[in-house]
């Protein structure tokens, strides 16, 4: 599927090259015509990871619904060239919610499927294959809600390769994670990039930055872009970022930034 | 036993409520997840000088009832939309205004004897019309809940995430309170005003106790509520209780009897069940 998204005012487009999944180009996005986000130039590529990092209100959010089709550029230009399937926040997902594993993970069929048509077989058996790629498959049956953190986190990710999604846009997946499970969901996530996806992963976490091919730094406005080595050892970079949000972690430990856990 | 059933007022009565409470169960369930339990209530008390309306003007009560719930849908709407009013106070003010516009005009010379079964319902009197249109919407609500299940599903789930998904949450919450208020606008006739409300909290909040998965779910609360549909039937011929009154009794104690049952079931060995859900 192709969405494209493109300003006729755009000033300077860029030629945009067959292998990116996304290519922003001087984008804005916002609200009622108000910019949240402006001056955004990136590209990801089939199997790239790209780490998003902004302050709460930086824009993050609103460039990812950008990223979705749910906001028009109001300058600049945009192009996906696949679906984008989201993977929020599991901590915010209803757990007394009556549906299995297989329920949610079926969900990402529907946007494919004509209105009057229900979930059958086909879509079933897409999502139980998803469920295995992800290390859920025998928990298929499962009530969604009595899995842990990590494992919801899984399923949601399943759900977006249900819905065919070339780039998984993950909201803070590692948030709320014990080690383990957090290195497992690493692992997932390298492995479905391996496999020729695009990943854009919205983060508070330097270390998990560092991890990612790619970071993107916003504030309003693009701070910086490039690789993990070259933005995030600049401590300019960070503070135009975060403010002053930003603590070195004593004994030679790296940078951290404060205080992250605040959403809307 | 089957004595009551030979008669032809018990007759209609027990099929009204079978159709009723089939409908009014199974919808009941994504009132109760989409949190519609009060907007539910909100909406049947104002609809109350429609009927009032139409009973003075002998007509039948969906000819006032319609209007009077599109007219309060309406208001509450904009009313929302008034800063430093909110959903919470539009609904709240609309309810308590159309309800005593209601109550004025009930009390008025002018309107005919028989108000109370306005307000707690007429199940023994139920006409073939009655009949007909609980048929249509027991059809309607059956289709309809069948073509939206994925939608409603995903955007119950999440409303965040269901756009990406391709469902319009705020189409899901607009079918959603259209399915709530036909049905209501069908229900009141033979529950009532005040009473009307139990049919689609009542079985759905007992089922929602006893089932985790929805579609299963909705199939026991529409046989929960037709199983006190009936029953409340029978204690009213028996008793001599009213009989809306003994079907809203039925459901409260069907709700009851399930809290046994539930910890019955959560005792349950768990097997490969993952314990608690972990958060942060």
């Amino acid at each position: 599927m192709m969405v494209e998204v493109a300003n006729a005012n755009a000033p300077g487009e860029t030629p945009m090259s067959a292998a990116s999944l996304i290519e922003a180009a001087g984008l804005a996005a916002g609200y009622d015509g108000s910019a949240a986000i402006s001056d955004v130039d990136f590209s990801l590529a089939a199997g790239q990871t790209l780490a998003l990092l902004g302050p709460n209100g930086g824009g993050k959010t609103t460039l990812l619904r950008a990223l979705l089709g749910e906001l028009r550029p109001l300058a600049g230009a945009l192009r996906v060239a696949t679906t984008c399937g989201t993977v929020p926040q599991t901590e915010r997902s209803r757990l007394d919610y009556p549906v299995s594993v297989l329920d949610v993970a079926t969900m990402g069929a529907l946007a494919r499927l004509p209105w009057w048509r229900r979930p059958g077989r086909r879509e079933r058996e897409a999502a139980v294959r998803e469920l295995g790629r992800v290390g859920l498959e025998p928990l298929a049956d499962q009530t969604f809600g009595r899995l842990s953190g990590g494992q919801r986190q899984r399923v949601l990710i399943a759900r977006a390769l249900v819905q065919n999604a070339g780039v998984l846009l993950l909201d803070e997946p590692f948030s709320g994670l014990d080690r383990p499970s957090a290195e497992g969901l690493e692992a997932l996530i390298k492995e479905l990039a391996e496999a020729g996806r695009g990943i854009v992963i919205a983060t508070h976490d330097l270390a998990q930055a560092r991890a990612c091919d790619l970071v993107l730094c916003i504030n309003k406005r693009q701070v910086a872009r490039g690789r993990p080595e070259d933005v995030l050892d600049d401590l300019g970079v960070l503070e135009a970022t975060y403010g002053g949000a930003i603590v070195e972690i004593p004994g030679g430990g790296g940078r951290a930034i404060l205080p992250p856990h605040h959403h809307h | 036993m089957f004595e009551p059933l030979q008669e032809p007022f018990m007759q209609r009565a027990l099929l009204e409520v079978a159709l009723v409470g089939a409908a009014g169960g199974a919808l009941g369930c994504w009132v109760v997840f989409y949190g519609f339990s009060y907007a539910a209530e909100s909406l049947a008390h104002s609809l109350f000088p429609g009927l009032v309306l139409a009973a003075i003007a002998a007509a039948p009560l969906l000819v006032g009832a319609v209007p009077a719930i599109v007219l309060a849908a309406a208001a509450i709407a904009l009313g929302a939309r008034i800063a430093g009013v909110g959903r919470d106070g539009a609904v709240a003010v609309v309810v308590t205004t159309m309800f005593g516009l209601g109550a004025l005009l009930a009390l008025s010379p002018s309107s005919p004897p028989g108000i109370e079964s306005l307000l707690f319902g007429d199940i023994f009197g139920v006409s073939d019309g009655d009949l007909a249109t609980a048929a249509g919407l027991a059809v309607l609500v059956v289709v309809a809940l069948r073509l939206l299940h994925g939608r409603l599903l995903i955007a119950g789930f999440d409303r965040g995430t269901a756009r990406s998904l391709g469902v319009s949450p705020a189409f899901a919450d607009a079918a959603l309170l259209l399915l709530l208020g036909a049905g209501i606008v069908v229900a009141v006739q033979g529950l009532g005003n005040l009473l009307v409300v139990a049919v689609f909290v009542g079985p759905a909040a007992t089922a929602r106790r006893l089932s985790d998965r929805m579609l299963p779910m909705m199939l026991l609360a529409a046989g929960l509520a037709v199983l006190a549909g009936v029953a409340g039937l029978y204690l009213s011929y028996y008793a001599g209780t009213a009989g809306g009154a003994s079907v809203a009794l039925a459901i409260v104690a069907i709700y009851l009897l399930s809290l046994p049952a539930e910890r019955l079931r959560d005792t349950r060995p768990p097997g490969t069940m993952q314990t608690g859900a972990t958060i942060g």
